[in-house]
C-alpha cells in the first residue's frame, strides 16, 4: 500500500543546527498523525520538506508516492499545508483568494467547491470581504480553505491551535477531526500535548531533529513504566518517603516504579496503621512520556521559536 | 489503525453524518486525487461554465493563474502603476522639448528634437516599468509572507519565469502605448513609424530584459531598502544615460565610448530605429547584442528559478 507520508532517512543542517538528523517515518492513509515535540525541534523544517520549501541535505521524502523532490508536481496536488503563520494577499478578497489557489493547481472551475467550503468553514458571508479587513480567526481559517481548495488527500497543519481563541480552537478541532473521518489523511504539529492527546491516533516526538519516540497514542501513554499514585492519608509510611514527589497538606504524589509495587505501598500503610482517606492513580500523559523519552521536560510555555521556519 | 483509504470518500460516508456543516465529500462525491493521477487542469465541476469575471477561463496551467494574479495586481492599482508613468514621461517630455527644441539638433537636423526625444521616453517607460513590476511584485509576496501559497502549488520554475516575466512585460508596454499615444499630440509624425517591426522587437525583448532584471532585484532584496538601492542607483541612471534625451553622437569622445557600455543604449537606440529608420549604430548589432542579452538572462533566470534560489530553504 502506497504510504500517506514517507520520511527515509531525512537529515538537514542549518549552520551549526542539526534541524533535523535521520528522521524515518510512514503515515499510511487515513491516519491521524501527530508531530510532537518543543519549539525548535524541527517540526516545521520536517513539514516544509513535504511541500518543497526546504530541501532535505540528504534522504528523502514522499506525498502518496511521489518524491517531494523528483516528482513535485504530483506530491503538491496530493498535499495541503496550513501554514502557521497567517499570511495572506492584501490585494484580494476571500473568494479570489480561493479562486487563485485553485488555479494554482490548475483547478479551472472550481467555484462551486469554494462555496462549500467557505460554508464549512463558516465564512460564507465574508466571502467578498477584502482579507485586510478580516480578523485573526478568520484569516486563519482562510488558511486552512486555502490548503483544502485542491481536494489533497493529504493535509499538513502546522500548529493549527497558535495563537487561536479556545472557540476556534475547538472549532478547527471538530473541523480536522471531521475531515480525517472522510478519509483525508492529517499531519498535525503541535506543542499543545492536550491538542495531540485529543485528536491524534498515532505520535512521532521530535526531540532535537530526532525521532524520541513513535507509537500509538495508547501505546505510548501505557509505557510510562512511572505510576503516579496521589495518597491522601495523615502521613506516608517512612519507608516510602523518598518516594514521594510532592506533597499538599495530607495529599501525596508517590511514584511507583511498577504497578506491582502498589501492594507494597498498601502492606506498608497497613503495617503502620495509617488510614487511607483517598487513593488515586493519575493518569499518565503525554508529558510523563515526554519526560521519560528523552529525559528533559516539554517547556509547552516557551516562546515561539521562530527561526526553524520556512519563510 | 485507522487505515480508511482515500476512496471511501467517493462512497458516501457523508450519508450517516447529521450535522449539516460539515458534510464534507461534496454531495457528487468528489474524485480526491490518487497516487499516479497526475492530470492538469482537472475540472473539478464541469456542469457548472466557467464564471467571466476574476477567474474565467483564461488559464489551463497553474502558471496562467500566476500570471493572471500579477496581472490583476497591477491593475488594481493601474493609476499607480500605469497613469502615473506615463504622466511622467509627458512631464519630461514639455520641459525637456520646450527647452531644447531649438537648440539641439539630432540625425543632421533630419527629425526634431521632440519626435527624437518621444521614442526614447517611450522605451525608457517600458524598461522602467517592467522592472518594476516583477521586483516590487516579489518583495511585496515576500514580506507578506504569501509567496509560500504559489510555492505550494505545482508550478514549474518555467511557469513562474513566464508568469512574472510577461505580467512585467506587459505592464511595460501599456504603459509605453500609453506615452506613444499621449505624445502623438506633441509629435503627430510617429503615427506612422517607419518599420514598426523593430518596435514591437525591442520593446518586447526590452522588456523582457528588465522583467528579468527585476526578477533576479527581487528575489535577491530582502527588504524594500535593497531593492529601492538596486532602482535608483543602477536602473534608474542606466536608463536616463543611454540617450533617451541625445543621440550619442553629440557627445564628447569619453561619454561617446562610455554609452557604448551601457546596455540599454542599444534597446533605445534599437526601438528608436523603428520610428525614423535611423539610429546611432545599426539596428542588427542592436538586436543581436539585446537578443544575447535576453537569452543569456532567460537562461540565468531560470537556473536560479530552478535552484530554488532565495525561495526555498
Amino acid at each position: 500500500m502506497t504510504c500517506a507520508v514517507e520520511f527515509q532517512a531525512v537529515s538537514r543542517r542549518f549552520g551549526d543546527l542539526q534541524a533535523l538528523d535521520d528522521i524515518s517515518f510512514q503515515i499510511a492513509p487515513g491516519e491521524f498523525f501527530g508531530l510532537l515535540g518543543p519549539n525548535g525541534a524541527g517540526k516545521t523544517t520536517l513539514i516544509s520538506i513535504l511541500g518543497g520549501l526546504v530541501r532535505p541535505d540528504s534522504g528523502r521524502a514522499f506525498v502518496m508516492g511521489h518524491d517531494v523532490a523528483t516528482d513535485y508536481l504530483n506530491s503538491r496536488r496530493n498535499l495541503g499545508v496550513v501554514p502557521q503563520e497567517v499570511v495572506f494577499d492584501p490585494f484580494l478578497t476571500v473568494r479570489e483568494t480561493l479562486r487563485f489557489q485553485a488555479g494554482y493547481f490548475g483547478l479551472r472551475s472550481a467555484d462551486d467547491w469554494i462555496d462549500e467550503v467557505l460554508h464549512h468553514l463558516s465564512l460564507s458571508d465574508k466571502a467578498d470581504k477584502n482579507m485586510r479587513t478580516l480578523s485573526g480567526g478568520m484569516k486563519r481559517r482562510v488558511l486552512v480553505a486555502q490548503a483544502l481548495v485542491h481536494k489533497p488527500p493529504v493535509i499538513v497543519l502546522d500548529e493549527p491551535s497558535a495563537g487561536v481563541d479556545v472557540e476556534l480552537r475547538h472549532a478547527l478541532w471538530a473541523f480536522i477531526s471531521r475531515l480525517n473521518k472522510e478519509g483525508h489523511t492529517i499531519l498535525l504539529t503541535t506543542h499543545y500535548l492536550e491538542e495531540a492527546e485529543t485528536l491524534c491516533d498515532r505520535i512521532a516526538m521530535l526531540k532535537s531533529g530526532r525521532v524520541a519516540a513513535l507509537d500509538h497514542k495508547q501505546k505510548l501513554l501505557s509505557s510510562v513504566d512511572a505510576k503516579m499514585v496521589r495518597l491522601t492519608a495523615a502521613r506516608v509510611p517512612d519507608s516510602w518517603l523518598a518516594r514521594v514527589r510532592r506533597t499538599e497538606g495530607q495529599s501525596f504524589l508517590i511514584e511507583l516504579q511498577r504497578f506491582e509495587e502498589m501492594e507494597m505501598l498498601l502492606a506498608a500503610l497497613r503495617a503502620e496503621n495509617i488510614a487511607i482517606k483517598d487513593l488515586r492513580v493519575e493518569k499518565s500523559d503525554l508529558e510523563q512520556v515526554f519526560l521519560q523519552m528523552t529525559g528533559s521536560h516539554f517547556e509547552p510555555n516557551a516562546e515561539e521559536a521562530r527561526g526553524e521556519a520556512a519563510a | 489503525m485507522n487505515n480508511v483509504v482515500s476512496d471511501s470518500m467517493n462512497t458516501g460516508t457523508a450519508s450517516n453524518q447529521a450535522d449539516t456543516k460539515f458534510p464534507f465529500p461534496a454531495p457528487s462525491g468528489y474524485p480526491l486525487p490518487q497516487a499516479g493521477e497526475g492530470k492538469e487542469g482537472a475540472d473539478l465541476n464541469q456542469k457548472r461554465p466557467s464564471r467571466h469575471d476574476a477567474a474565467g477561463s483564461l488559464y489551463k496551467k497553474p502558471w496562467h493563474m500566476l500570471f493572471y494574479k500579477e496581472v490583476l495586481r497591477f491593475r488594481r492599482v493601474s493609476f499607480q502603476t500605469v497613469a502615473a508613468p506615463v504622466m511622467m514621461a509627458l512631464l519630461y517630455l514639455l520641459i525637456f522639448s520646450h527647452v531644447l527644441e531649438s537648440r539641439v539638433s539630432v540625425f543632421g537636423g533630419r527629425v526634431s528634437y521632440t519626435a527624437f526625444l518621444v521614442p526614447g521616453l517611450i522605451m525608457m517607460s517600458v524598461l522602467q516599468n517592467a522592472f518594476a513590476n516583477t521586483s516590487s511584485s516579489l518583495i511585496q509576496s515576500k514580506m507578506a509572507g504569501n509567496m509560500i501559497f504559489f510555492l505550494l502549488a505545482p508550478i514549474t520554475p518555467w511557469g513562474f519565469f513566464l508568469a512574472y516575466v510577461l505580467a512585467g512585460v506587459l505592464r511595460g508596454v501599456l504603459v509605453g502605448i500609453g506615452v506613444w499615444l499621449a505624445a502623438l499630440f506633441f509629435a503627430p509624425q510617429l503615427w506612422h513609424p517607419v518599420a514598426p517591426g523593430w518596435i514591437i522587437a525591442f520593446g518586447f525583448l526590452g522588456g523582457a530584459v528588465l522583467a528579468m532584471l527585476g526578477m533576479i532585484a527581487g528575489l535577491w532584496s530582502e527588504k524594500f531598502d535593497q531593492l529601492a538601492t538596486f532602482q535608483n542607483f543602477i536602473i534608474m541612471p542606466m536608463t536616463f544615460l543611454s540617450g533617451v534625451f541625445y543621440s550619442v553622437h553629440s557627445l564628447p569622445d569619453f561619454w561617446f565610448k562610455v554609452s557604448h557600455l551601457n546596455p540599454f543604449f542599444y534597446m533605445i537606440d534599437g526601438f528608436r530605429y523603428g520610428f525614423f529608420g535611423e539610429s546611432d549604430v545599426s539596428p542588427w548589432l542592436n538586436l543581436a547584442l539585446v537578443g544575447t542579452a535576453c537569452a543569456l538572462l532567460t537562461w540565468g533566470t531560470w537556473a536560479l528559478l530552478a535552484r530554488g534560489w532565495k525561495l526555498r530553504i
